[in-house]
């Protein structure tokens, strides 16, 4: 457990120093929310319609773009091959490092997301419903892209493959995770079922991903 | 300090093949190294040096042939065993010399001795709160060796351990080489530059 937490530690630390990547983020998810309404116009009803589906793709794209440096940095450095060597199981240290990377650049959008709710006229039900399937789905988007960030961990330049990767897997993610935000906010379904399905698969994410981006770094040891 | 001394271990390979791209480095090379002892692999360049460490290390698989530890802790296996030293520091800019030095003594576990002791033992105690980024390429090996110092492994793998070390760098590692020959330990160093420290060559590759 000491090599786990210490591994946590370490990578959140690097994000919040200057020049990781957990301000990136939160910039671009703030960057695209303050821009939608400019662009939709000044039609109240129609920004808190559009608004859980702003939110929710703002967050998606935000959580991608640092996730290509989630192995990369350590390859390049040479920390991936002592990892892969040491006495941790690789799937965990991988968990690990998907753990800190949520915790450093995923949270803080779950964070912004009640000040974002603002601007595109959502009440406080409906940010806290959004908050609450982004707080349930973005495990999900961090571990599923996990897979695609190891796949691309030896290709310079691996960032687009990794989006052409992870996104067709981020998709039911995003489904159930605006389908819960609009039950709360127009009905008629119930809040309870895309909810659900929404956690689902963030615990299977959860277990699969590990396993998937371990293999996958495994297989490309050179 | 007597992690080490679970009498005597061996360090051998049998045909060992190896294959990179598609093309043969090198093929039925056979190796061994005893406790105490330490084995230079020389060749030219691109004959294989490095992939010989990397395939100890386990972070290659070798197409044929076997690679075993003797006499180690049986529950661990061989590249739980090694430290690798290779071209890459596996240092993070972002944290401070400290910092980067224990968690790798965190994360890899097992036996290990006080940072601190380590950090002056390689010269660098002065720069222990500095960010890794602006150390010069002789301090951040430097820094490297500290991690071997701290966490103790029975086998050393160096890919160019003196690359970079100014020739005082150099004493000092000759030193620590020696420190771990006679803790029982093994080193397998991939070098150009005599390694300082009495060694049994391995040619690879052919004539240089």
């Amino acid at each position: 457990m000491t090599a786990l937490s210490a591994l946590i530690r370490r990578d959140i630390r690097i994000a919040l120093r200057v020049g990781g990547g957990a301000l990136i983020g939160v910039l671009f998810f703030l960057t695209v929310v303050v821009l939608m309404p400019f662009a939709v116009g000044p039609d109240l009803a129609l920004l808190s319609r559009l608004g859980p589906a702003i939110l929710w793709l703002g967050a998606l794209l935000a959580s991608l773009l640092t996730l290509d440096r989630l192995f990369m940095a350590d390859h390049e450095d040479g920390s991936l091959d002592l990892i892969t060597m040491s006495r941790t199981p690789l799937e965990l240290a991988c968990a690990a490092k998907a753990l800190a990377h949520w915790l450093a650049a995923g949270l803080p959008l779950i964070v912004a997301t009640p000040v974002l709710g603002l601007l595109l006229n959502l009440d406080m039900v409906s940010t806290g419903a959004v908050a609450l399937t982004l707080l349930a789905g973005t495990p999900a988007l961090t571990f599923t892209g996990m897979i695609g960030a190891a796949l691309a961990v030896t290709l310079h330049r691996g960032g687009l493959l990794m989006a052409v990767l992870v996104l067709p897997l981020s998709i039911p993610v995003l489904i159930f995770g605006v389908a819960a935000s609009q039950a709360v906010i127009v009905g008629p379904m119930n809040f309870g079922a895309p909810f659900s399905i929404l956690c689902a698969l963030s615990l299977v994410s959860l277990v699969v991903g590990p396993f998937a981006a371990a293999a996958s770094l495994k297989h490309g040891l050179d | 300090m007597s992690g080490l001394n679970q009498g005597k271990m061996q360090l051998s390979g049998r045909g060992v093949v190896c294959v990179r791209g598609g093309r043969e480095v090198f093929s039925g090379l056979d190796f061994e190294a005893v406790s105490g002892e330490a084995v230079a692999v020389v060749g030219r360049n691109g004959s294989g040096k490095t992939s010989l460490l990397r395939l100890i290390a386990g972070l290659l698989i070798p197409a044929g042939g076997t690679i075993a530890l003797d006499g180690g802790d049986g529950e661990l296996t061989l590249p739980e065993q090694c430290h690798y030293l290779g071209h890459r520091d596996a240092l993070k800019p972002a944290l401070s010399v400290a910092e980067n030095l224990s968690f790798w003594a965190d994360f890899l576990g097992g036996e290990r001795s006080d940072t601190a002791e380590s950090l002056a033992t390689v010269g660098l105690d002065h720069a222990t709160d500095l960010p890794a980024g602006f150390l010069s390429a002789g301090q951040r090996r430097r820094l490297s060796l500290a991690r071997l110092l701290t966490v103790r492994r029975p086998v050393w793998l160096l890919d160019e351990p003196t690359n970079a070390l100014d020739v005082a760098g150099q004493d000092m590692f000759g030193g620590l080489m020696r420190e771990h020959l006679s803790r029982g330990g093994m080193i397998v160093a991939a070098t150009h530059a005599p390694l300082g420290i009495d060694s049994r060559e391995l040619r690879i590759g052919g004539m240089a």
